[in-house]
């Protein structure tokens, strides 16, 4: 059990997505007295009869002006269970990038539907980003029941066809809740209104639900070298350390392991942090830690400290999903920057294979990939990166794209000729 | 807000401090000239101890920068001088008074001088070259905050465009830039200030003696409680006594204000922080109260 959970919501507009987070934040007693008096005093110059919740989430100016949240915001409460970062991603169809953005690091991802309106395009939308960002939870909040006379029989029809999109998805777990967020059902407690739900509250399932890093443990170790530490200093003249964070796996004193482009073996040394300044035995992933090597090899920024055995093969040229982030569109054969793990290497997209609509769930043909479209593609890189498939490991089968020229963050790409949305 | 197990607690404290040093670690490697800003107030001591962890065995391989308003807390002084030399590193004083002398800002009689800090910053940024500035500042905090990003893009006049973000995904942090532009790199964003109190308590930080309660000459206005400083004197009827208080910032001495409180340790602190019913900034700084986008507005001029 890990006591921080990260989520990510998404809704069409209007769903409450804005009153849902305000309910959690209000009833897990987050929100404070000053904030609520600023959302009372707003609320009373707009002329809104009650204290609208969802402007305790409506951060920018320009948000507020339109009434619609524009950008991914972040939100943090805590219970006596877990800490929880919300990431809080606006519904609308031209901000795929946001979701993709709060999908990327979510543990969890929270899909609203109104009840009166059920499963529709922007639900399907939202299912399959989090299918292709392979979050590994997902929750199907069917909102606003005391519009639909708090009906089991409304309830479970969502729930069927959901479940007939989950079944064409690859998501591993979902589970649907009914609630009505302005009132506060089925949010943190359950109300009296729908009796003949019997499974946990949002928060209960969001304090329960296991995390992926529970398990990253298990997976061969991968240790992307991030800054080689020196002191150079009369203590410790010699000292050549690798910090970095663990992305999988368990690293552990001893033991033999690869460094990955150049594909020299050794054992690891020593497992240095401060706390621990005489060692540690092992570090696990999410750990931040300096690796020394028994023996003095050129490694460097970019370079990924494997575990013996099965190891990950570096490459040039890879299949790849991309979801585009940028107003002017790609096309193919531009000269880009490519980031994964701590390696950066320019990079061209040589082929545009097909794209994916994800709220058909088909593909087509293109020519070039627009703003907030996912095309699966082949990518070239200028020297070789050390990859995973993100169907295995979400942190070192991810990389972005970046503009050369502007420094702009172009796309989010996920490694492997599998990905998709399917199951 | 209630209380967090030991356990979920530790676990939690330990994800968002490696996560931070994760972030401390790419800007070393991928900037050429990064800073830190150090006000020796209660964020930017957690900040130093985790850039100290990044990089121990090695010295923190960056300056410190203090932005001062010249409204300073004397022991405030003190304790940052105190821990740049025990860290043996180098610190960067850029005066908000030397901007004012130089007409560069401009001081509205009795005003406050934390909006001025912008000019002070940036010349600092202008002046050390550098390219990337480590701040404590934490999403929880205020709205416009929340949607602030750990790799913050500034253009060449040091604005911020909160319409036009990089997008940030998984831990591939994009700190791309062109000469003369900037990237404001926040750490702790994911940190509540409960987050901040724990470890402080956890890892037995120094903190200015203000931070703790103890017996001040305060006055009221304006519904929050100001220490009488050189900064800040009482106007005709406002009446001083003395009462048990602390700071939960430390900024503008003319403008930051204190909380009745008996939390003497951070243990206690964390106590009370758990129940408490109002933020800090809404608390205790005036100049955020001004207006409902006071802080929206100041960060896209190229404030903290
Ligand atoms: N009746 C009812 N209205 C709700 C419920 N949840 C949200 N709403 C209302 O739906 C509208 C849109 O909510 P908001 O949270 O702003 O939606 P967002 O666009 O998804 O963030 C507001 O008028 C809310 O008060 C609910 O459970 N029941």
């Amino acid at each position: 059990m890990t006591g921080l959970l990260r989520f990510a919501t998404a809704g069409s507009v209007d769903d409450g997505k804005s009153t849902l987070i305000g309910r959690l934040l209000f009833d897990s007693k987050t929100v404070m007295a000053d904030q609520l008096d600023a959302v009372e005093r707003v609320a009373a110059e707009r002329g809104d009869d009650w204290t609208n919740l969802a402007l305790l989430t409506d951060g920018l100016r320009a948000e507020r002006e339109q009434g619609i949240t524009i950008d991914v915001a972040y939100r943090y409460f805590a219970t006596p269970a877990r800490s929880f970062i919300v990431a809080d991603t606006p519904g609308h169809v031209q901000y795929t990038r946001n979701m993709v953005t709060g999908a990327s690091t979510a543990d969890v991802a929270v899909v609203l539907v109104d009840a009166r309106k059920g499963v529709v395009e922007q639900t399907r939308r939202h299912a399959a980003l989090s299918a292709l960002l392979r979050v590994p939870h997902l929750v199907l909040a069917v909102n606003k029941m005391d519009l639909v006379g708090w009906s089991q029989q409304i309830f479970d029809e969502i729930v069927v066809d959901f479940a007939e999109l989950a079944g064409h998805l690859a998501v591993k777990d979902v589970h649907p809740i009914p609630v009505a967020a302005l009132h506060g059902d089925n949010i943190v407690d359950a109300g009296a209104n729908m009796p003949w739900y019997e499974g946990p509250t949002l928060l209960g399932h969001l304090e329960r639900v296991e995390v992926e890093r529970d398990d990253a443990r298990a997976r061969p170790g991968r240790f992307p070298v991030q800054y080689v530490i020196r002191p150079m200093s009369a203590e410790r003249p010699d000292y050549r350390g690798y910090a970095g964070t663990v992305a999988s796996g368990v690293l552990r004193v001893g033991e033999q392991v690869t460094v990955l482009p150049g594909g020299r073996s050794t054992t690891i040394a020593g497992l240095d942090t401060f706390d621990a300044q005489d060692g540690l035995d092992e570090a696990v992933a999410g750990q931040a830690v300096t690796v020394r090597l028994a023996d003095e090899l050129d490694v460097s920024r970019g370079d990924l400290i494997v575990s013996a055995g099965d190891p990950p093969q570096p490459t040039s040229s890879f299949d790849a999903t991309l979801c585009w982030m940028a107003d002017a569109p790609l096309r193919p054969g531009t000269r880009l920057l490519l980031k994964h793990t701590t390696r950066t290497v320019p990079a061209i997209v040589t082929t545009l294979h097909d794209s994916l609509d994800v709220t058909t769930l088909t593909r087509q043909p293109v020519t070039e990939l627009g703003l907030n479209g996912i095309a699966h593609v082949t990518v070239r890189t200028a020297s070789p990166i050390v990859p995973d498939d993100y169907l295995t490991d979400r942190r070192t089968g991810a990389f972005i794209l970046i503009d050369p020229a502007t420094g702009a963050t172009l796309a989010a790409g996920m490694i492997g000729s599998q990905i998709g949305v399917r199951a | 807000m209630s209380r967090v197990s030991e356990q979920e607690t530790a676990d939690a404290l330990d994800a968002l401090e490696a996560e931070s040093i994760h972030v401390m670690r790419e800007v070393a490697a991928e900037f050429e000239r990064p800073a830190l800003l150090f006000s020796g107030g209660k964020d930017s001591v957690v900040m130093l101890r985790l850039a100290q962890k990044a990089f121990w065995p090695a010295r923190l391989p960056f300056p410190l920068v203090h932005v001062d308003t010249g409204h300073n807390f004397a022991e405030v002084l003190e304790f940052r001088d105190r821990r740049v030399a025990e860290l043996e590193t180098r610190l960067v004083v850029a005066k908000v008074q030397d901007d004012i002398d130089a007409g560069r800002s401009v001081e509205v009689p009795g005003g406050l001088r934390n909006p001025l800090q912008t000019v002070t910053l940036l010349r600092a940024v202008e002046q050390g070259r550098f390219d990337a500035v480590f701040g404590g500042a934490r999403r929880d905090e205020e709205k416009a905050r929340a949607k602030e990003r750990f790799f913050s893009f500034r253009d060449a006049f040091g604005q911020w465009d909160p319409k036009n973000q990089r997008p940030e995904l998984w831990d591939l942090y994009n700190g791309r830039h062109n000469p003369g532009e900037h990237i404001r790199v926040f750490p702790i964003s994911n940190w509540t200030e409960l987050d901040v109190w724990r470890y402080v308590a956890r890892e037995r930080l120094d903190l200015p003696s203000l931070y703790f309660a103890h017996e001040r000459q305060v006055f009221e206005r304006d519904g929050m409680l100001l220490g009488v400083t050189e900064h800040s004197q009482p106007r005709a009827g406002e009446t001083v006594s003395t009462r048990t208080v602390r700071y939960r910032t430390v900024g503008d001495a003319s403008c930051t204000g204190a909380v009745l409180s008996e939390a003497a340790t951070a243990e206690q602190i964390v106590a009370e922080v758990a129940v408490t019913r109002l933020t800090e900034r809404g608390a205790t700084r005036a100049d955020d109260r001004a207006s409902e986008a006071a802080m929206e507005d100041r960060k896209k001029a190229g404030y903290f």
